[in-house]
């Protein structure tokens, strides 16, 4: 079982998300995580998203996903050749907490405090997936009230023609 | 010209050739209506029973002539009851746009009368679909619509269209008649290396489905087998794609195939898969179907390869296509030590025994093949009398047995036969059906009489859910549970109280009789045929089975 992460380019229109959605669901493709968002050409959305399977299941996922009328592209990124990356926001409670210890953790990692209120204190990290599994195991002598992580984006690197 | 939405809509329609739509009239497509009304020299509109006889009726219309079938339906309950035609439709690749109305844009996504949000739950069962909100786009999604649904591997596609958009007014520009099937003229795969696979193989092997029915590619199929010297076997989707009695057209293959075809398939060293999808219903054991060959898969969708069946070689492309590109490296064989070891198979096929005195199914088959005549059309419904039909009836042209394959729709039948005799007016049509399957659907007798429909039922009537009965007589200890509901429906009374014509036959001389008479009639009929609920399905290879696990009996 590997985790892979694959980009789909699709027309920006009403719903095209959920016919994603109902794909992979239809298909039994077990998704990690799906984001989607805007690009730099307005008619284009960007779908993220990652998956857990086999060789026989990505190349599924890939080939019926092409399938789609909505789909301009699709492709995978390989960790080790492209950029994927994923936004961590967790709130610790910081009432009788070692908060000193709790910052530098926050700092060696290369997060950021980005709220403190009534006793709470709001961390977020951004980063390679495995970095958030890392930083949410060395926090784990602090309580957590809530985690929310944004799943991952995915970019490859360099110059790229996307012929769509 | 300014139009509104609705005379956009039947303009689009024309514009692609359509002459003949099925539907039921609603709230939501009253303007709809009012344009077909307008428009009813030029486009002939079918009204059935219910939506879902409608969207057979296109599907039956699609199947037996190779153009997109069009269903109307209104919005809410009318939508959702197109949902097992289009799913039909899906599974089994035929060309179909559903054209359902909707509440007025407004009153979207309030729980409005008769609104119910068909594109989300179509959207697993369709090619694509729309949902036109403003009538600027509706003529250009409609075009879209039946580009989608007649290229590449057919299938369904639905467009929502809300009423004030079919009652909006824009300027209407047409648009000339497009291409009737747009297909990939490359192919991608190595094919000089697989023609070389084919040319050093012994036992050589052709598994063909749908795709070659739909490609048009009985020819070039015929070509291959006859100069590499090829056995080949069907699935129910291309019965009649080969010739019944050709030399190298082994029968069916798969749950219900012949024996020898499929131990053919067993002992092949090369397998050659054309237009099909190893379905479960063939490749009932993924493992071990086809282990001794090396496979090859030819299919004109990238998404069947090694879907269910990991292939040694692939050409992605239309089968007409790479048939004719293949054939340019294929070199003629003699495979005569093959075709007499299949010969030895064939010794062991299952053969059923004649009767004189009571109806068997094989012979209920042969008799109204016989009568029906080698241009005629036979429609289905699903259960046993299905796999009697595809195993007995000598299959001669590609387009004439119209069954729900893959999804298995019991009602299809009657729907669809209705939809191919409107389409091939001139032709006989046969609809088999049996008592389970009948009770579905039987309300579009009404529409067979409304338009003098002259559709032949046979009914094999063993008053139980037959192919239910056989699976729990087999496998679980004859608990025979809901199976055996023995109505004790009057079918010709029950034809006649309709304004069609009945016969009951429990004899081979009274059926040749009732076919004779039913070949003249100008109305539908019906003919029960008495079957003995013990009657098997054989041979039968179980779930999970291999050849070596066929039941004879």
């Amino acid at each position: 079982m590997k985790k892979q992460c694959m980009v789909i380019l699709v027309e920006n229109n009403a719903g095209v998300l959920a016919r994603v959605s109902s794909l992979f669901m239809q298909r039994g493709f077990n998704i990690d995580s799906l984001t989607v968002s805007s690009t730099e050409n307005p008619k284009i959305s960007r779908i993220t998203i990652m998956a857990t399977g086999d060789q026989k299941t990505f190349s599924q996922i890939l080939k019926q996903t092409a399938k789609l009328v909505e789909t301009k592209m699709i492709f995978s990124v390989e960790p080790s050749f492209g950029l994927i990356r994923e936004l961590l926001l967790v709130k610790f409670n910081t009432e009788q907490a070692d908060v000193t210890a709790l910052k530098k953790t926050i700092d060696d990692f290369g997060a950021h405090v980005i709220d403190v209120t009534s006793g709470c204190l709001v961390a977020e990290l951004s980063a390679a997936s495995s970095l958030i599994d890392d930083f949410l195991d060395a926090t784990k002598a602090f309580e957590k009230m809530e985690i929310c992580r944004s799943g991952a984006i995915a970019m490859e690197q360099g110059r790229v023609v996307y012929d769509i | 010209m300014i139009l509104n939405g609705s005379e956009i809509l039947v303009n689009v329609l024309l514009e692609q050739g359509v002459d003949t739509v099925f539907g039921y009239p609603g709230g939501a497509v009253l303007n709809i209506y009012d344009a077909l009304y307008k428009y009813s020299d030029r486009i002939r509109h079918i009204m059935t029973a219910h939506e879902q006889g409608a969207a057979h009726a296109a599907d039956g219309y699609a199947r037996s002539t190779g153009k997109t079938g069009v269903v109307i339906a209104t919005s809410g309950p009318g939508a959702t009851n197109l949902v097992t035609g289009i799913a039909t439709a899906y599974m089994d690749s035929v060309p179909m746009v559903a054209i359902t109305g909707n509440v007025s844009t407004p009153l979207i996504g309030c729980d409005s009368f008769q609104e119910v949000y068909i594109a989300g739950i179509t959207m697993p069962i369709t090619k694509h679909n729309f949902v036109v909100r403003k009538v600027e786009d509706l003529a250009d999604t409609l075009r879209d619509a039946f580009r989608i649904a007649a290229s590449g591997r057919p299938g369904p596609v639905l467009v929502d269209i809300p009423k004030d958009v079919t009652a909006n007014q824009t300027t209407y520009i047409p648009a000339s008649a497009p291409e009737p099937r747009i297909l990939p003229q490359t192919v991608q795969g190595n094919v000089q290396e697989i023609a070389d696979l084919i040319n050093r193989s012994e036992r050589p092997f052709v598994y063909f489905g749908g795709g070659v029915r739909l490609s048009g590619a009985s020819e070039e199929l015929r070509h291959l087998l006859l100069t590499a010297d090829i056995p080949a076997a069907y699935t129910l989707m291309a019965a009649g794609a080969l010739s019944y009695g050709e030399k190298h057209n082994l029968g069916l293959i798969g749950m219900h195939g012949c024996y020898s075809a499929n131990c053919a398939a067993n002992r092949a060293d090369v397998m050659i898969a054309i237009g099909t999808r190893f379905s479960d219903r063939v490749a009932l054991n993924t493992s071990k179907f086809g282990h001794n060959a090396k496979i090859v898969h030819i299919d004109i969708d990238s998404g069947e390869i090694n879907k269910n069946i990991i292939a040694d070689y692939s050409i992605v492309g239309d089968v007409k296509v790479v048939l004719n590109e293949l054939m340019k490296f294929i070199k003629p064989a003699d495979h005569s030590a093959w075709f007499t070891q299949i010969e030895g198979w064939k010794q062991d096929d299952y053969r059923p025994e004649d009767c004189e005195t009571a109806l068997k199914p094989h012979q209920v088959i042969g008799t109204a093949c016989s009568a029906a005549g080698e241009d005629a059309i036979f429609v289905t419904d699903v259960g046993q009398h299905q796999m009697w039909a595809a195993q007995f009836l000598r299959h001669v042209k590609p387009n004439n047995f119209l069954t729900s394959g893959g999804l298995g729709t019991m009602g299809y039948g009657y729907g669809a036969a209705i939809g191919a005799k409107i389409a091939n007016p001139d032709v006989p049509v046969v609809h088999f059906t049996s008592d389970g399957s009948l009770h579905m659907n039987m309300n579009e007798l009404c529409t067979a009489v409304s338009y003098q429909v002259p559709v032949i039922t046979v009914i094999l009537n063993n008053a139980v859910l037959g192919m239910v009965r056989q699976w729990q007589g087999q496998f679980y200890g004859r608990r025979f549970a809901s199976s055996e509901p023995e109505r004790v429906t009057d079918y010709v009374k029950v034809a006649e109280a309709f304004g069609g014509t009945g016969y009951r036959c429990t004899t081979p001389a009274e059926f040749k009789e009732a076919m004779k008479k039913a070949m003249k009639a100008t109305g539908p009929v019906w003919i029960e045929c008495v079957i003995d609920r013990e009657e098997k399905v054989l041979p039968m290879i179980p779930s999970g089975g291999t050849v070596h696990d066929t039941v004879f009996n």
